[in-house]
């Protein structure tokens, strides 16, 4: 028999999904780089970039760490070191004036 | 019946493993959070050559990403055949999986010499020490995850990776993936955006 139930807080998704998400993590990818080499997208570029990888960092995080359908402790050890480090992120660029600001 | 023996419930009734896993995985968040704040913050505050738009091989990066893209698929599909009984794919994509895993480090390795052979070290700039710092982490974690992923290939080899270790496999795959999705960060934060 088998002691998935007994291991797993929830169904994993199925193989067709697995490939599906494949497949748009490398068209997102093909994208990523194609932008990048389009001058048209000079100005846009970094909110462009910053929302594909926010695509392929959800994507997997979801389907591939299955954390879509996981229990909420398991979203919470991990979204809330998460933000943290964002805004730590987001505070230092402000902070050395990379946002165009004086730097300290 | 064998996970009676291998179960770790808490007592939230979740396994306790991979509710500690989930929290080293935050930490973990804040580490390269740290590496990346620090790249950023330090970005195009080199007083001397050469720089990202100079040394930075956009191409090649790309496909070793698509690399490890890929190895976080055969991860996935080596957790579906652990945890349905087959032993035979399940060592397969085990072992795609870690061969990915070195061939995205080969990329990482020819990359890190070709800017060593342009003049680009640790010492070189504020560059070359934040860029190699945070990919050399990273790196550092997918050959530690290679080592695990081969772990688990001789264990099957053995015949002791049947669906009641499952839980074994997605935990390492929880980490296989995590630094697959710190590889997305990176690649649009220090190459793209660059």
């Amino acid at each position: 028999m088998s002691d998935q139930p007994a291991h797993s807080d929830h169904k994993h998704p199925g193989v067709g999904t697995y490939l599906t998400v494949a497949g748009v993590l490398t068209v997102i990818t093909l994208v990523e780089v194609g932008v990048f080499y389009v001058p048209a997208f000079e100005r846009v570029l970094a909110p462009i970039l910053l929302t594909l990888s926010g695509a392929k960092f959800v994507l997997v995080v979801m389907f591939y760490m299955h954390l879509k359908g996981d229990h909420r402790f398991f979203k919470l050890f991990f979204t809330l070191p998460l933000v943290i480090a964002v805004a730590v992120t987001i505070a230092l660029l402000f902070l050395f004036g990379t946002f165009g600001g004086s730097p300290s | 019946m064998m996970h009676a023996a291998t179960a770790h419930h808490s007592s939230t009734g979740l396994d306790s493993r991979k509710l500690a896993f989930w929290m080293f995985i935050g930490s973990e968040c804040l580490l390269f959070g740290s590496l990346i704040s620090t790249y950023l913050v330090y970005q195009g505050r080199s007083v001397q050559g050469p720089t990202p738009e100079e040394i930075l091989n956009i191409p090649l990066t790309s496909v070793s990403t698509f690399v490890l893209l890929m190895s976080s698929l055969a991860m996935v599909l080596a957790l579906a055949a652990v945890t349905r009984g087959d032993r035979t794919w399940s060592r397969v994509w085990l072992l795609a999986t870690a061969l990915l895993g070195v061939g995205f480090l080969g990329f990482q390795a020819y990359e890190f010499a070709s800017f060593v052979h342009e003049g680009l070290t640790l010492r070189t700039n504020l560059f070359g020490s934040t860029f190699f710092v945070l990919t050399g982490t990273h790196g550092a974690h997918v050959f530690i995850g290679v080592v695990w992923l081969l772990t688990l290939v001789v264990r099957s080899l053995q015949g002791k990776l049947g669906p009641d270790k499952a839980m074994n496999v997605e935990i390492a795959g929880l980490y296989w993936h995590f630094v697959d999705v710190v590889w997305i960060v990176i690649f649009t934060v220090v190459y793209l955006l660059s």
